[in-house]
This record gives structure tokens, sequence and C-alpha cells, in this order.
């Protein structure tokens, strides 16, 4: 297989790209679907939703983006918190830049760099050698529209579904969060003491009373700085643990 | 509501794709400051769990229902559950949960 992907043609690797990105789609279709629910109690129209997701393809980042919207709070807010919310695609990426061919042109970078996320970072990632632009476009052609299509209809949808199955769709999106953490803390302790200190401390800071002010987005901001920069002072990982959580 | 909903998306997609993209303009060396990639290594689970405990379990219409989707979810991702499986089980529960409050 690895030989022959170097005589493959880019319709070829595009062709793989779009093959492995299929599952990611759909599954990407329910979870953005809710997204769309949190959008329209956001108050966002069916095309910001769109836009939104089309843009950023960002389940944490855009859920915790329309929270800032919902509160009507300050334009610096949504800077912050999308910054902290998704700072783990920065690293990503740089783990992307070294796998790229020095070659690799700017235009390149930056369409391969559109849609860096948890999943596709990952499919990218698992392949041997150096990265194909072509196999992260051929995944992004499906994932991409199935992430903003399954919003917008969250939107329309969000509307016309009954109380209950909104109630029950609306923990969709938690889901995905838990699927992205707790494997890692299962393998890694310190993650492990981390979630658990970070699931305290957000469950003291929502029902202290001195805290009542501090906004969802401004106590996702501070915990995380507070935790995750303790946690490097404590903590620092070595190279070989990082490259095992990518 | 006074800001602009486009001003705010535009802030936000700005902001994302400045995270995905400059990296890969930019670096072509290694990030060698160990505090850094230590703080970046453990921010994303630090916000998630932070952004689903307590809000997952005061989502729904009845905090049991969020708590057993929850507790249903960490012990599915425990495991190794895939996340169609684990979205999909934490829906499915909260809706039967709630047919007999």
């Amino acid at each position: 297989m690895q030989k022959t992907a170097l005589t493959k043609s880019r319709r070829q690797i595009f062709y793989e790209g779009v093959h492995d990105g299929i599952p990611i789609a759909l599954g990407y279709f329910v979870v953005s679907f809710t997204l769309g629910i949190a959008a329209k109690n956001a108050g966002l129209s069916p095309l910001e939703g769109f836009l939104a997701s089309l843009f950023n393809n960002a389940s944490a980042g855009e859920f915790a983006g329309f929270s800032v919207i919902e509160a009507d709070a300050p334009y610096l807010e949504i800077i912050l918190i999308t910054l902290v919310a998704n700072a783990r695609y920065l690293l990503m990426s740089c783990a992307l830049s070294q796998r790229m061919a020095k070659s690799t042109s700017a235009w390149h970078r930056i369409f391969v760099g559109f849609d860096v996320t948890d999943e596709l970072f990952g499919i990218a990632i698992a392949r041997k050698g150096l990265l194909n632009p072509f196999y992260s476009y051929g995944s992004y052609s499906v994932a991409l529209p199935g992430w903003a299509f399954g919003t917008l209809f969250g939107v329309i949808a969000g509307n016309v579904l009954p109380e209950m199955l909104v109630s029950a769709l609306s923990v969709a999106l938690y889901g995905m969060f838990l699927w992205i953490i707790i494997p890692p803390a299962k393998r890694d302790t310190v993650i492990r003491g981390l979630v658990a200190v970070s699931f305290a401390a957000s469950f003291l800071l929502t029902h202290a009373s001195f805290a009542a002010d501090i906004s969802f987005g401004t106590r996702t901001i501070i915990l995380t700085l507070l935790i995750a920069g303790a946690g490097a002072i404590l903590f620092p990982i070595k190279e070989k643990e990082e490259e095992h959580a990518a | 509501m006074q800001h602009d909903i486009y001003i705010y998306l535009l802030l936000m997609s700005a902001v994302t794709l400045s995270i995905r993209i400059l990296p890969l303009l930019l670096i072509r060396g290694e990030i060698r400051n160990t505090f850094l990639r230590s703080f970046l290594y453990y921010v994303p689970y630090v916000t998630l769990a932070v952004m689903t405990f307590p809000s997952m379990v005061e989502a729904t219409k009845s905090p049991i229902s969020g708590t057993a989707a929850l507790l249903l979810g960490l012990t599915l991702a425990w495991r190794g559950a895939s996340l169609f499986t684990v979205a999909a089980t934490c829906c499915i529960i909260v809706f039967v949960t709630e047919l007999f409050l």
C-alpha cells in the first residue's frame, strides 16, 4: 500500500480522503444538528448557524461562542473564549506542520489548515509519511458540508421538534466532549486528575454565591488558564506522551 | 441585543482560522518551550471538562436525566465506545428517563 502511495494520482488520494471522511461526516451531521439547537437558543438564524459552522467546524468553540452571543457579552469575550476553546487546534496544526513537505505552497497550507478538527486531524496524522493535501481535501469535502448543513437543519428543526426530543438531543454535544476527554484520561493519570479538578472547580464556581456574576465564557477561560497552567508547571510533559495523545 | 451577530461570527471565525492556519504557515521548526507545549497539551481536556460539568446535567428538562446521561456517557467513553455510540446513547437515556419522570 505504502509503496504505491507514491505513484497514486491526486484524484485517487482525494477519493481516499472522501472514503475516510464519510463516517466522520455522518457523525458530524448528528452532533452539529444539536449544535444548531444551541445556535437557535442563542438567537442565530439558520444562515448564521450555517456560516458559523462552515468557518469554524469546532463543536466546543462554536458552542462556547454561541453562549457568548446569547449573553450579549462584549466582543472581547468571544475572541478569548474561541481562543481558549480552540487552542487544541493550534497544537494539532503545529503537529501537522511537522508532517508537511517543506516545498508545500502557502495556499495548500492555508486550505489544509482551514478544517483541522480532532477527527480530520486524526485520520490525516494516522497516514504514514508526508501529508498529501489532497487527502485532507477529500475528507473535508464531505465532513465540512455534513457539519454546516447539520447545524443549518438544527436551527430550523429545533423550532418544530417536541420539547422532550430537544431535551434529549441537547446532551449529544456533551457526549462528544466526553468522548474526546475520557479515553486520554483513562490512559494518563495527570489528565484524569485535571479533568476531575476541572469538574469540581466548574461546579463550585457555577454555584458559589461570590461567583454568581461570572459568565459561562469567562468562567471557562479563567478555569482553563488556572488549571492547565498549574498542570503545565507541576507536570511538564515529555515528548513521548505528546505523540501518544495525538 | 446590543451586539451584531455577524461581528461576533466574524471575530470567532477569524480567531479559529488563525489558530488553524498560522502554525502551518509559520512553523517550519519545532516548538521547544516545555511550559508552552505542556500548557497547549492540557488545555483541551480542561476546557472541555469545564464546559461539560455541570452544564450537561443542567441542559436537560430534569437534572436526573442529565445525570444519567453523564454517568452513562462517562462509562461508555471509558470503555472506548465510538463517538456516535456515546452521543446517541446519552440522548436515548435522557429521552427514556424523562418518559418516567
